[in-house]
């Protein structure tokens, strides 16, 4: 007998983003994943745009290129995926080293996971994350308040 | 007065003999309260379309057949009370992660494998096997570090629901790192070493980044992202060499090397026969 087709059902990248109905834990997860890339995508251009040195092009100065609002946002964005990326980072830290999740219990009906044994764990760190937010959106409207008043 | 209600049923529907890629076909299904998913799923296919295949055994979520995509999310068909999900349309898919034999019966030959791999069972002494000393003693407490992981029916509910395993195939999975868990966690178990190799490997459960979602969807409550997250210590501790020496478990006396208690005499019978 010939073999038969099987449909290959795997989500992909979709899984991380569109598919289902999911938890808390699972958009923390998926937006650790893009903050961190977003991270480290900025650190391979600031790695990029500060060698520009060595052929005397100094992009972030008064006149220079990155001297514009657009890139003031772009930073304070970049703060911003810093601040939860740390925080939450931390929370993973304790959170897969098995603290934090409580002990192994009887399954009874309506069953409780670790999620929510970890969860004033998350609020914590959010709130940490949040003070850090705040003072970076004070900079940010400061010295976005400068550059467009010319100050 | 009729509690009936017309509910839309979509669902994903894949022929290998026939069809390039599932699609959608829609149902009306009336139902009534108390009717959960397997009952609407059986009143297709008896009055609407005989050539629906899904895979379903006890109706009481013991087995772990029926695992299907419900709403975008994974669960048992027969746990789940249709109004509880919608009053107005319902998606039902296969199991993502898996590869599809045909509509919504999912090949969970993967999972198996890898389930086999992370040996699924108590490791002992293989002398012992043809020269058995004693029974093992259990503790209550020694019981509890594991027995939440014991009841996982293999549904691949949680495999379905990870969103590392949507990106990366290789990844062991929760459903058998919970199950390595529970065999490392058994007193009786000499096999922790020998399972470290492969659930502290590149695709082991450090591959798990707590999405958590597979703790979510568990029909019976086993948690494997605790399991994970439990273990993962266990394999620094053990990597570092500073985890606690797992006492050997207790040995009851053999058959026939007992002490003889002074037993009274069972009382006369009722009933002479």
């Amino acid at each position: 007998m010939a073999e038969l087709n099987r449909y290959d059902n795997r989500l992909g990248i979709m899984g991380w983003l569109f598919k289902g109905r999911w938890g808390l834990e699972r958009y923390l997860y998926i937006l650790h994943r893009v903050t961190g890339l977003s991270i480290l995508f900025y650190f391979l251009m600031h790695i990029v745009v500060t060698s520009l040195r060595a052929f005397d092009i100094y992009l972030w100065v008064e006149d220079g290129f990155f001297h514009q609002p657009i890139f003031r946002v772009g930073e304070y964005l970049v703060f911003l995926a810093f601040a939860f990326h740390a925080f939450n980072g931390l929370r993973l830290v304790f959170v897969e080293l098995g603290f934090a999740v409580g002990k192994p219990i009887e399954p009874v009906y309506p069953y409780k996971t670790s999620l929510k044994t970890q969860r004033p764990l998350f609020i914590l760190m959010m709130i940490f994350a949040f003070f850090l937010f705040a003072m970076g959106t004070y900079e940010f409207i400061v010295s976005i308040g400068k550059m467009i008043s010319g100050g | 007065m009729s509690n009936e209600k017309i509910i839309k049923f979509h669902i994903r529907r894949y022929d290998p003999l026939k069809d390039e890629k599932p699609y959608y076909r829609t149902y009306d299904v009336p139902v009534k309260k108390g009717m959960v998913v397997l009952d609407a799923l059986h009143y297709i296919r008896e009055n609407l379309d005989p050539s629906l295949a899904w895979r379903y055994s006890c109706r009481m979520g013991v087995c772990g057949s029926c695992g299907m995509l419900i709403n975008g999310s994974p669960t048992l068909a027969c746990n789940t009370q249709i109004f509880d999900v919608s009053e107005t349309e319902i998606t039902i898919g296969p199991l993502p992660n898996f590869k599809i034999i045909k509509d919504l019966v999912p090949e969970l030959s993967s999972m198996f494998e890898k389930h086999t791999k992370i040996m699924p069972f108590i490791v002992r002494d293989e002398k012992e096997l043809d020269d058995p000393e004693g029974e093992f003693y259990l503790s209550s407490e020694q019981l509890e570090e594991f027995l939440q992981f014991t009841y996982c029916i293999k549904c691949g509910c949680c495999m379905a629901a990870c969103p590392t395993l949507a990106t990366d195939q290789n990844y062991i999975g929760p459903q058998p790192l919970a199950q390595a868990h529970r065999y490392n966690k058994d007193m009786r178990d000499g096999g922790r070493k020998n399972r470290n190799e492969i659930t502290g490997s590149k695709d082991g459960a450090f591959k798990c980044h707590y999405a958590g979602e597979c703790s979510r969807v568990c029909p019976k409550g086993v948690d494997p992202a605790k399991a994970i997250q439990i273990m993962k210590r266990q394999l620094v501790f053990d990597f570092l060499k500073i985890a606690k020496k797992q006492k050997p478990c207790e040995k009851l006396m053999g058959p026939g090397k007992g002490e003889k208690k002074n037993i009274p005499p069972a009382p006369p019978y009722t009933v002479q026969g």
